[in-house]
Order: structure tokens, then sequence, then C-alpha cells
């Protein structure tokens, strides 16, 4: 085992572009262990703790598996019930009593900075797969991976990013790395549910400005990917308000009818109505994809942290 | 001010005094506080550099000013000030230290090394 690349995987904003790039370099050697074609086992006799105090059905499963074909095996828990935690134990325990269990960590918990404390508390490399509305780094990651097996290139990319701005993490941290790689933003949000001030000024220091578009059809016209998040109904206070918001950016062919025939629609998962199943079997559809590549990123992330070499 | 010091009204034993718009060579114009029998600590001159950047701090000893020191506002502030953010970790019941990455000093701007808000408005936050 050489030494590790990083010492931990908390926030996107730790990582240059330089290290980024190397990420996505490693997944791409990653493509055929991932998919089981090729076997590989640097990660034989470790243990990944995967401590998730929120549900999560592709993040989880999917770090499983990276670390599965990676050699290793896995340990922890998916939901607080039945665990210490239900007794009151705090989290900065649990991480000292688990580390001791697992040779690297991943968690999930409803805190924002919660992986960063449990990264500062631990001596093993801790991985953010998701903190409150704060980081999902490794969502980040595949995300930018995906665009870029696609599409070949991030510098440049039109990239339109539709839905819940305000509140869902996962496209502060994809808006931010964008930026990074020089690609062209667009926002499409409702007036309520806007992306962050303090985001937007993070990515105008990196020299992109983005636009703001209002008409999804505009939106797409000149659009590489769009990438559509699910509008949140624990958001609105009135039922109403959300399935009027809710209704409004819904994907369909005539929508996507608007765009270039090489535009590709991505979504984090999962989806409720926003994009309709009759774009599933179109060659737009790149969601299914992008979960998919969930494995050969978390496992480029899982062998870096461990020193693993290629 | 003097809340941070934690004049309060209560607790003071000695003679504090107070004086304002005090005409000043460099600033135009200041304020003094003037408190008998009291060192401050690291912490307090720190609290004191998070909303007064400029102030400085006499200690006089037998009538002379035995030592006269600028604050100066650390890079990382640890334990005075409190997340903004209330779904920040360090609003929970976890035993940490809060702590912050000063990103800029006018206006006194904030990051949480934890949940990574950016926080302004600092003085409200101080604890």
């Amino acid at each position: 085992m050489g030494n590790p690349q990083f010492s931990d995987f908390v926030s996107i904003r730790d990582f240059s572009k330089q290290q980024i790039s190397l990420v996505l370099k490693r997944a791409k050697q990653m493509l055929p262990y991932a998919s089981g074609e090729r076997k590989i086992r640097p990660l034989d006799g470790k243990i990944l703790g995967t401590l998730f105090y929120e549900p999560s059905t592709r993040t989880r499963l999917s770090f499983e598996s990276a670390m599965l074909r990676l050699g290793g095996t896995v340990m922890g828990f998916s939901s607080p019930m039945g665990t210490s935690i239900e007794k009151g134990e705090n989290l900065s325990d649990t991480i000292r009593v688990t580390e001791s269990y697992a040779d690297i960590l991943v968690i999930r918990h409803p805190l924002e900075g919660a992986a960063r404390l449990a990264a500062d508390v631990s001596s093993k490399p801790v991985i953010n797969a998701g903190d409150g509305a704060g980081q999902h780094p490794t969502q980040t990651i595949l995300d930018l991976f995906t665009m870029l097996e696609s599409k070949e290139r991030l510098e440049g990319l039109n990239v339109v990013i539709l839905g819940d701005l305000k509140f869902g993490r996962t496209v502060h941290s994809l808006s931010e790395a964008l930026a990074t790689f020089g690609a062209n933003l667009t926002f499409v949000a409702p007036p309520s549910l806007e992306m962050p001030r303090e985001v937007i000024a993070e990515i105008e220091s990196k020299g992109i400005k983005p636009k703001y578009a209002t008409a999804l059809e505009d939106a797409v016209r000149e659009a590489d990917i769009l990438y559509v998040t699910r509008i949140q109904k624990e958001r609105f206070a009135d039922a109403t308000e959300y399935a009027k918001v809710a209704g409004s950016y819904r994907i369909d062919s005539r929508l996507l009818s608007q765009g270039k025939s090489t535009l590709s629609v991505m979504h984090p998962l999962p989806r409720i109505n926003e994009i309709s199943p009759e774009v599933d079997s179109t060659p737009h559809s790149l969601y299914f994809k992008q979960a998919a590549n969930g494995i050969p990123v978390r496992m480029a992330i899982l062998s870096m942290l461990m020193g693993a070499e290629f | 001010m003097l809340k941070i010091l934690g004049v309060t009204g209560e607790n003071i034993k000695s003679t504090i005094s107070v004086a304002m718009r005090v005409r000043s060579k460099k600033e135009e114009w200041k304020d003094i506080v003037k408190i008998e029998d009291r060192e401050l600590d690291t912490r307090e001159v720190n609290r004191i550099a998070l909303i007064a950047p400029r102030a400085t701090i006499n200690i006089i000893r037998d009538y002379n000013v035995a030592e006269k020191t600028k604050v100066q506002l650390p890079r990382v502030v640890k334990g005075i000030v409190k997340c903004a953010n209330p779904n920040c970790v360090t609003n929970s019941n976890e035993p940490v230290e809060t702590s912050f990455d000063v990103v800029n000093e006018r206006p006194l701007t904030l990051k949480c090394h934890f949940c990574e808000r950016i926080q302004s408005r600092v003085e409200k936050y101080i604890v």
C-alpha cells in the first residue's frame, strides 16, 4: 500500500482543479473493474465503516459495491435505529468507537459540518456522503465524471441547472466545481428556491458569470447538459404552491425537442415526476448512467484515500 | 463592548469609567472604557478584536502606562462566536468548540470550519 493521496474527502472546496482531475482520471481507470469485467483486490483485508444517519439507496449501496469490487469488506448501519445513537451517544463518541473497527469511514448525517467534525475526531480517513444541506462531494465528482465521459470536456460546456437551487446540496458543490473547470452555467429556479448568494459569489470568484432564466424552453436551446433536481415538497408551506412549481418544470420529449440533438439530461435521483418516463428511452437520458458511475468514482476515491496504487 | 467585558451592572466591584466621542489624533474620535483592577485574557482580547479591530489596550500600573497593545484579529476565531446556521453540528449537543476562518476583515466575515457557512454581522453571535 502506498501513501494516501488525500487524508479525507469532506468538501469539494478542499480540492484543487488538479486534484479533482486526478480523481476523474482514476475513476476512468476503474471502469472495467467497476463493471466486474476485470478483477482487482488492492483493499483485501480492509474494512469500510458505513455510518448512515439518514436514508440513502444509491450512495450507500454504491459505496458498498465499490469497496467489495476493490476486495475489501463493509460493516455499518443504514439508520441510527438499534444503535447507541438511539441511547443518546454523540457523533464524536460514535466516531471514536467505530474508527477502531474499520480502516475508513463513510458518513451521512442530517447536520451540516458533521463530516468535518468526524474527520477532525478520526485518525482514519472520513468520506462525506452528505451532511444536511451542506456538501456531497462524491456526488459532485460522479456528476463531473458523467459529463466528461459523455461530452469529453468540461471547459466551455453549457450546463443548465434546474430545480431547488436553494436547499439542494448537490447543486451547490456541482456549480462551484463546474465553474472551476470553466463550464458556462445557467440557473433556472422558482423565485423562493434560487441559488444562495454565497454560492454565486464563489462561482463569480472563479471568473464565471452565471446566467439566470425563467423560461426553460429558452434555457435548453443552447444547453449541452440539463441537470434536473427534485423540487422538495417539504420546502413549501402551501401544497397548491408546490404543485404549481413542481408541475412547471416537467422534462418531456416536447421540451427536449427545443434543444440540441446531443442535449443530455442528468438527475441525482430519486426523481418524483420532474422527468417524464418517456425520456428514459431517448438518447437524452443520462441519469441511469450517472447513477452507475457512482461505482468507479467511489472506487477511485476509496483507493486514493487508502493509498492503493495502480 | 461592556457586555463583552462582562460589565453588566450586577457584578461591578471596581470603578468603571466610560468616555464617548473623545477627540483622537489618529481616528478623529474614539470611545474609552477604563476598568480598574482588571487585566484581560487572550479570549477577551480576541472578543474585542471582533467588534473593535482598531482598539488599543492600555494596562496602567501605578499611574503609568505599563503596556500598550493594539488588538489583532486572529486568523482563526475559536470558541467565541456561535455559528449562525441553526443546522450546523456546532449548534447540536456535540462537545465541539466553534471555529471560524476570517475570510474578510472589513467588513468582518467569517467562515465556519464545520458547515462552511459564511457569516457577517458577527457581533450578534459573540458568546
